[in-house]
């Protein structure tokens, strides 16, 4: 049973992320990234851990992918999309990625030694609850923690810098705007 | 009971994907998407390893590599918006201003 959720979710998984990497559109891509998401998120829950799948959602789904959306709303990309791939051969790229993925696949399935640590799947003997999590979260990694919540408040201070227009062109702007407007 | 070479490896494949939109695409926005799609298969890895071990630190590395990508898209989105008012241009291969 739980094998079978498992290949749905994982089919689903891999349908939506080429839809992310082969789709025209800006909008149809982060809207397949959203399914994509959803998606290991439903696999969290499989692997005994319910609040990553809800910090998932809330995070990825809720928060920067909806911050994706409004770009492309707001940014009007749309005649962007008519060429997908890059100008010129993109045989080097391709034979990087099946280079990776070829060392990947081979490590997964003849390392003795991650074998030797994965084990032949052992049953879980009891699940961590949340509690233990947080206990962990907030002794064993409160400084990181901290850490972690200036990074965002940088960020946070960095995207509307960034975002922001410059004090100059917009004075001009400014400036510009009413005798345009006027006539 | 899912072996966990399931997990190792439908993470392999999303990191792979991830990877050709990196490496083919020409559109920033879906670079970035992508990127987003390869960090989230490497956090699959490490919930995956954190289950068959026993050990609650994969969970905890996961929430931070949350947070920490949370920061890197409104960064990063932020200087894509700065780019195209300057610019008015998102295809990676028109963006070399730092080429000199």
């Amino acid at each position: 049973m739980e094998q079978a959720f498992f290949l749905l979710l994982a089919a689903v998984a891999v349908t939506a992320a080429l839809l992310v990497v082969l789709a025209r559109n800006p909008i149809h891509s982060a809207l397949a990234l959203v399914a994509c998401l959803v998606q290991i998120a439903a696999l969290y829950v499989l692997l005994g851990a319910p609040f990553l799948a809800v910090i998932q959602i809330f995070v990825y789904v809720g928060a920067v992918m909806v911050l994706f959306l409004f770009v492309i709303m707001m940014l009007d990309v749309r005649k962007e999309a008519q060429v997908r791939f890059l100008r010129g051969p993109l045989l080097p790229g391709l034979v990087v990625l099946a280079v990776l993925a070829g060392e990947m696949i081979a490590l997964l399935l003849h390392s003795t030694r991650l074998h030797a640590v994965m084990g032949p799947g052992q049953p879980v003997l009891e699940q961590p609850s949340v509690a233990d999590l947080s206990l962990l979260l907030f002794q064993e990694y409160l400084l990181p923690f901290e850490v972690a919540s200036v990074i965002l408040l940088v960020a946070l201070i960095g995207a509307v810098v960034l975002a922001r227009e410059d004090g100059a062109s917009a004075a001009k702007a400014a400036r510009k705007e009413p005798r345009g407007a006027a006539r | 009971m899912i072996p966990t070479s399931w997990y190792l490896i439908l993470a392999a494949v999303l990191f792979v994907i991830g990877g050709a939109g990196v490496l083919l695409r020409r559109n920033v926005l879906i670079v970035l998407m992508s990127l987003e799609l390869m960090l989230n298969s490497v956090t699959i890895n490490l919930v995956a390893f954190g289950h068959v071990l026993q050990d609650l630190r994969g969970q905890i590395i996961a929430i931070f590599v949350i947070a920490i990508t949370a920061a890197e898209v409104a960064v990063a989105l932020g200087i894509l918006v700065a780019l195209l008012r300057n610019k008015h241009s998102l295809e990676v291969d028109e963006l070399t201003v730092l080429k000199g």
